[in-house]
């Protein structure tokens, strides 16, 4: 690793060396260190939950790190908000958009920093004037008076490139910028990246898109779980080499899944489709089998679950538990049919986090347990205390607020609000997120139990090693669409990574991109 | 469908509405299509109608002063609303910092003898701090502003109450001079009406032309982004309160000038109507869009419907009525146009190439300098 000052004596544009951050107990980033040198783009790469995209708000100004060194152009520097960053040089492409829907696309990009004329008053003719200098170096063609509000998810990301170019940045940073673009806007983003770059700017550019950051980039950091893992140059490493650094974790803390014996088709998905969303989504899932949903965060996983379970309308397509068709866009028709649903974000929409444990593990079935119509107290304790018992829920007595518990003994609580009910398949997303190591394995050791008792569980998960311990085949998904199912022998970290990125790797991808994937994994 | 490499009409793919129209035909396509001429015309038939049924409603010296002067309270109330909406906050107790103003102003007159410029400055002065103390609420509590603006309704409202006791202020007490200013006229104009569309114009220039105006858009057409911009939102917020409490200040002083009488339910309720006006006129009550110009023409419908149904015979349960149903047509009205445009564009977004993964077609996923960047091996 090269020493805080580049060889030629310029100093680094950026410089971050051991930077943590930590939301509550979780800890997102725990030793981030990047280097990028002025007049390069350096490429930093991750799963999914590496701390890249923490890291990039730490440069921001968004977060303020824990701990650790940051310096930029070789001077010590510690952003209170995003407008000291912006101040001091920093220009940054967020993964999630940041638009303001009804505002005109020239607004949106000169925001704070409209041209003024006479008076101080917004010069609304140059700035429009700018915005269509700027598309045209992009090549693309956008009415700069549109507003910002229903563009396309591509074209929302071109604005924001034009705003990051436009700010004139020394350090221009890129999260995951050609998500959503073509192959010929992508062409031009580079064009323009490389010609930043001559002009002696750095670039950091995020991707999960090896054939780009190879295609672009000087320099590769990678990161895992938090944590910085190596720098190279380009040239001297190999996607194999970067994936296995990315991917090269160890599985023993987690628990695998005990085989169980797999029974019957619980859930029939046949052709879903949600314009937009996700596309002719089509899988089953047996009695005492656990299929990961895995994938890229953002390719339409959580859509799709939605969307069986009933949360969501979908447009095509049929869903059927055990052989009978479940009526669309009603998660009570979902319940009524055997399914239980545990959401991504368990405090928003999985728990009443203000209530009781009592009242959290009895609220689906509480139609169950009414006499007249009013519903006691005692009633709710009484359904609640074998599920909490089972599912060894740690807290002092029913009565505390779930508020109160730690992430792991929460998700339990929300299980065992879903067990009530007796479901016949199990839905759930992301289910060790925000859980400390210790609860994860107890929760992995539950769901393994649960699907033992011939449960169907359908998991979505974005973290690789809970993939490949848990399920007993992985269903990859990438930009709404199912592109791979592999087996649990066939599911190598490897494999799914190349399936979640589209990334063909060796065989150019060609006719149907699930079945060339698939193909390549058998090879 | 699928796209190849080095074919050639590249497929820009973006849905282009490149500006093929000239400026006049483009301002006259935003006027044709802009609520406030909607509003506008509607208000326009109510006045032709009633006028109508009774000329003296506009054409006597007397209903042509009184349409003109009813609406100037409530557009400054209006505009001062509309500044809150904006941003995405509400404002609910500008009726009781008119209440407390007007009061303060009769107090000013009985109890000092000040000259009317001064008293008018002093109630603004005291609307604006009571705006200053929404805002620090709202911008630093981290509580919405429809619960916050509600507490203090009760509370400036109850200070009032206290503070009056059981005395009122009645037009004797107040100096001929100012009490003229509510009946004055320039070109034939209410003097009071002149001075609300001079505020109305400055506020509204000031939206469309400064940076900090066009940030009140942006902050409430999505306060995270605008977080993540780097916009002092806090102090946005903040002043947007300030102006709407000042504007209440000089209703408070406009009422005591056309009114007189300042009694304890003075301004009582006109929160509401502020709102109304607002979401009438077109501004979005989840902030970002709509013009103080839609909210004053909005205000004026109000005043005027309120005059005018009297006129044409209509109860006064249905008068009310007929306020209701404006305003949820008005909102019904809002979402079937954005649902509309949000269908079209998602289905338009589906048909256009070289975005995405078009549907049904098992086109290759999206990154395409995949085959002459061949990586591995």
């Amino acid at each position: 690793m090269s020493g805080p000052s580049d060889p030629s004596g310029s100093p680094l544009t950026l410089e971050l060396r051991d930077v943590a951050k930590s939301f509550g107990a979780v800890a997102a980033l725990r030793s981030g260190t990047l280097e990028v040198r002025p007049g390069s783009i350096h490429a930093l790469v991750g799963e999914n939950g590496a701390g890249k995209s923490t890291l990039v708000k730490v440069i921001a100004g968004v977060h303020q790190r824990d701990a650790g060194e940051f310096r930029l152009k070789g001077e010590e520097v510690d952003f209170g908000s995003t407008s000291e960053s912006k101040a001091a040089g920093v220009a940054v492409i967020y993964q999630e958009p940041t638009l303001f829907p009804d505002l005109s696309v020239a607004e949106n990009i000169f925001m704070g920093r409209q041209p003024l004329g006479p008076a101080r008053r917004i010069d609304r003719k140059r700035m429009y004037d700018g915005s269509a200098a700027l598309f045209d170096r992009l090549g693309v063609h956008i009415d700069p008076r549109r507003p910002a509000r229903g563009l396309s998810i591509a074209d929302q990301q071109i604005i924001e490139i034009a705003k990051a170019i436009s700010l004139d940045a020394a350090l221009l940073v890129m999260d995951e910028p050609t998500a959503a673009l073509s192959g010929v806007e992508v062409d031009r983003l580079f064009a323009v990246a490389r010609s930043l770059r001559d002009e002696g700017r750095a670039l950091v550019f995020i991707s999960h898109r090896f054939e780009e950051v190879f295609a672009l980039c000087d320099e590769v950091t990678v990161m895992r779980d938090g944590e910085y893992v190596s720098t190279d140059p380009i040239v001297d490493t190999t996607v194999d080499e970067i994936v296995a650094r990315m991917v090269g974790r160890e599985v023993t803390d987690l628990f695998p899944k005990t085989p169980a014996p797999v029974g019957d088709v619980v859930l029939d998905v046949e052709g879903l489709n949600r314009t937009g969303v996700f596309h002719d989504v089509s899988f089953q899932v047996r009695a005492g089998e656990i299929v990961a949903l895995a994938g890229l965060v953002g390719a339409g996983r959580s859509e799709i679950a939605r969307a069986v379970f009933g949360v969501d309308a979908y447009d095509a397509g049929s869903v059927r538990m055990l052989g009978r068709a479940v009526r669309p866009g009603r998660p009570r028709a979902g319940i009524e049919a055997g399914m239980a649903f545990v959401p991504e974000d368990r405090r928003q929409q999985g728990l009443v986090v203000d209530g009781t444990i009592a009242r959290n593990v009895a609220a689906v079935i509480r139609g169950r347990l009414d006499r007249l119509g009013f519903l006691t107290t005692r009633a709710e304790n009484r359904a609640a205390g074998p599920w909490a018992a089972r599912l060894e829920v740690k807290t002092n007595a029913l009565d505390m607020p779930a508020t109160t518990m730690s992430g792991g003994n929460q998700q339990k609580v929300v299980l065992a609000k879903w067990l009530a009910t007796e479901p016949k398949l199990l839905i759930i997303d992301e289910p060790t997120r925000g859980i400390d190591v210790g609860t994860k394995s107890e929760v992995h050791r539950l769901l393994s139990d649960l699907a033992g008792q011939g449960l169907a569980i359908v998991m979505i998960s974005s973290e690789l090693p809970e993939v490949l311990g848990m399920a007993d085949r992985v269903l990859v998904v990438h930009e709404g669409r199912i592109t791979a199912e592999l087996d649990r022998e066939e599911a190598t970290a490897e494999a799914v990574m190349r399936a979640a990125t589209g990334s063909s790797g060796i065989t150019p991808m060609v006719g149907n991109p699930a079945s060339a994937s698939t193909e390549e994994v058998k090879a | 469908m699928s796209m190849t490499l080095g074919s050639d009409p590249a497929p820009d793919a973006i849905e282009v509405h490149p500006s093929e129209l000239s400026p006049t035909q483009r301002l006259l396509a935003t006027v044709l299509r802009s609520r406030e001429l909607a509003v506008g015309l509607v208000l326009l038939l109510l006045i032709v109608v009633t006028a109508s049924k009774s000329s003296s409603f506009v054409f006597g010296s007397d209903g042509w002063r009184s349409l003109l002067v009813n609406p100037s309270i409530l557009i400054l109330l209006a505009v001062g609303q509309t500044v809150v909406i904006v941003t995405r906050n509400v404002d609910l107790s500008v009726g009781s910092t008119l209440g407390l103003t007007a009061y303060l102003t009769g107090r000013l007159f009985i109890d000092t003898g000040l000259p009317a410029p001064v008293v008018v400055l002093a109630a603004v002065g005291l609307g604006a701090a009571l705006g200053l103390v929404n805002g620090v609420l709202v911008a630093f509590g981290k509580v919405p502003a429809l619960v916050i603006t509600l507490g203090t309704l009760y509370v400036y409202r109850g200070i009032f109450l206290t503070w009056a006791g059981s005395d009122r202020v009645t037009a004797s007490d107040i100096p001929d001079g100012f009490l003229d200013l509510g009946t004055a006229q320039l070109l034939s104009i209410p003097v009071l009406t002149i001075i609300a569309l001079v505020v109305l114009a400055v506020v509204g220039y000031h939206l469309h032309t400064a940076r900090s105006g066009r940030e009140l858009y942006a902050i409430g057409s999505d306060p995270g982004a605008a977080t993540l911009y780097g916009l002092n939102v806090t102090r946005r917020v903040l002043l947007a309160f300030v102006l709407s409490g000042a504007l209440a200040g000089l209703a408070g002083a406009f009422y005591v000038a056309r009114y007189g009488t300042v009694s304890s339910n003075a301004g009582l309720n006109i929160e509401l109507q502020a709102v109304g006006a607002a979401v009438i006129g077109g501004v979005a009550i989840f902030g970002g869009s709509g013009t103080v110009w839609g909210a004053a023409i909005g205000a004026t419908l109000l005043v005027t419907i309120n005059s005018a149904l009297p006129v044409l015979g209509i109860q006064d349960f249905w008068q009310r009525a007929v306020v209701g149903a404006l305003i949820l047509a008005a909102i019904v009205l809002d979402r079937v146009l954005s649902t509309r445009q949000e269908r079209r564009l998602a289905v338009a977004r589906e048909l256009e190439p070289g975005h995405g993964s078009p549907p049904g077609t098992p086109a290759p996923p999206t990154s395409s300098p995949r085959s002459d960047h061949g990586t591995a091996s």
